[in-house]
């Protein structure tokens, strides 16, 4: 598997757009860290983008990276090489290559600006961990639909939808279902309704961390009043390593029954 | 060698194979022919298991394929269409799938038959289609495997790479190994194959030599005995 994720890797950090998006982050967190002049100002700010952007990055990377890669996996297929190794490596090697641009992108200005030396430095780490498994599983889902459907205009179509109701319409929908059965108790479902996007998910545990309770919304309320802080930062952990293996378990099902 | 037993796979509402049973014992060249559409592709892919049927068994030397991966060490496999990652240069190419593979590889005599030399450094995005096929067969010949399956091999091939390709797979027949050929070049398979196998509507419809070919057609040449299966079958 390490050969294939070592060739897929490669090839994304060749094409133009690992540079952009690395290019991105790093302009992102110098601007970040020159207006606000504070790491930790700076690190909500960066939530908020990371936690939208991230899953947009991998979502449409995912998608097309494997419609591009059909060549290669077919070439791989008639090779003496296990199928699930095929379409692992290839994920492993996109999500990967995203997170090291994110990594590196946002990691250098704040290492310029200090913050190991800050007191901001686990706060940073639990953004960079939070973006890391959007990527991660935002380019499983992706990667879900883009072998599902042979057609990339509706696979396209369907990735992007995925991203913008996560994103998007879900806390729309969630905060009507609030207002409207605002007469019950909204508590254990607010908090299931939460665990199932990982955006959201990745929101709370953000600001669990940062310890903001202004911030926090009624959501985030519950979750630490349920949990409390550490309980609920590791239950939100928890529930974001299910929210990637399901999908990548998925890879492996439908990569297993599909004809090239 | 190869033993297929009553293989079936539909695609959406095509059927493609509808029961195909099939016995190629070791060594020789081996033509599967049949009109656009017949199965063939779909046929050899199954052996490599690219393309998982709805039932039936494939096995190869005893032993059942399905789900398995390492026997494709075995097996040579030229693909239909020469289609690469385009941003790879040949030199990068070929050196992967050597290191995919990590068995002992005559890569260089077979780049200099061809005449790839000048290409090493370019993108296969930039290549001919002809080069591209040139450089699907170094893929192919390089290794040493008992099997090969080749898919259409002479698509875009110039008359002097037709030569060395014919030369090719004579001195692989000449080292016993068993060759799998579609084409529908008629004269490639007069002048090459030991046997046919003929493919029609997802079916075994006719194995043996040419030469009982010709005769169950009663026509001469092989082009035209096939041309008279194919109309009576219409009518």
């Amino acid at each position: 598997m390490f050969k294939i994720l070592q060739y897929s890797f490669y090839d994304l950090v060749r094409s133009r757009w690992s540079y952009v998006y690395f290019a991105f982050y790093l302009v992102l967190g110098f601007a970040l860290l020159f207006l606000n002049s504070s790491v930790s100002k700076s690190v909500i700010t960066l939530m908020n983008i990371i936690i939208v952007l991230t899953p947009m990055i991998g979502t449409i990377f995912g998608v097309m990276y494997f419609y591009s890669a059909r060549e290669f996996t077919e070439l791989l297929l008639a090779q003496p090489i296990k199928r699930s190794t095929i379409f692992l490596g290839q994920y492993l090697g996109v999500a990967l290559s995203l997170t090291l641009s994110l990594v590196l992108g946002l990691g250098v200005p704040f290492m310029v600006y200090g913050v190991f030396q800050s007191s901001e430095i686990w706060n940073f780490g639990l953004l960079l961990i939070s973006g890391s498994f959007l990527t991660f599983i935002f380019v499983a889902i992706a990667s879900n639909i883009a072998l599902k459907h042979e057609n990339k205009i509706k696979g396209f179509g369907y990735a992007i939808f995925i991203w913008l109701f996560m994103a998007v319409i879900y806390d729309g929908l969630f905060l009507i279902s609030l207002v409207v059965f605002n007469d019950y108790p909204l508590d254990k479902f607010s908090l299931i309704v939460t665990m199932l996007n990982p955006i959201d998910l990745s929101r709370i545990l953000i600001l669990l961390k940062l310890d903001i309770s202004a911030l926090l919304g009624y959501t985030g309320a519950v979750f630490q009043k349920f949990f409390g802080t550490n309980t609920g930062m590791f239950a939100s952990i928890g529930v974001l390593l299910i929210w990637t293996g399901i999908p990548v378990y998925f890879i492996n099902r439908i990569s297993a029954k599909k004809d090239f | 060698m190869i033993e297929i037993n009553n293989l079936r796979k539909r695609f959406g509402k095509v059927q493609v194979l509808e029961g195909v049973s099939l016995e190629i014992s070791g060594g020789g060249i081996f033509a599967i022919l049949g009109p656009n559409g017949s199965g063939k592709t779909t046929l050899i892919k199954s052996i490599l298991g690219m393309v998982i049927p709805q039932s039936g068994s494939i096995k190869i030397d005893n032993n059942s394929i399905e789900g398995k991966w390492k026997y494709r060490e075995e097996i040579n496999y030229l693909p239909q269409i020469a289609r690469f990652p385009e941003n790879l240069t040949v030199h990068e190419l070929i050196g992967m799938i050597k290191n995919l593979r990590s068995q002992p590889a005559n890569d260089q005599d077979l780049i200099d038959l061809f005449g790839l030399a000048p290409f090493m450094d370019k993108k296969l995005g930039n290549l001919s289609g002809g080069t591209k096929q040139k450089v699907n067969l170094v893929l192919t010949f390089m290794f040493d495997s008992p099997l090969l399956i080749l898919d259409e091999p002479t698509t875009g091939l110039d008359p002097v790479s037709l030569i060395h390709l014919k030369d090719l797979i004579r001195k692989e027949k000449e080292a016993g190994k068993t060759i799998l050929i579609t084409t529908h070049i008629m004269d490639f398979v007069e002048t090459m194959a030991d046997e046919i196998v003929f493919l029609l509507e997802g079916k075994i419809y006719f194995k043996g030599t040419v030469n009982e070919l010709k005769k169950k057609s009663d026509q001469n040449d092989l082009e035209h005995a096939i041309a008279t299966i194919l109309t009576e079958e219409n009518v």
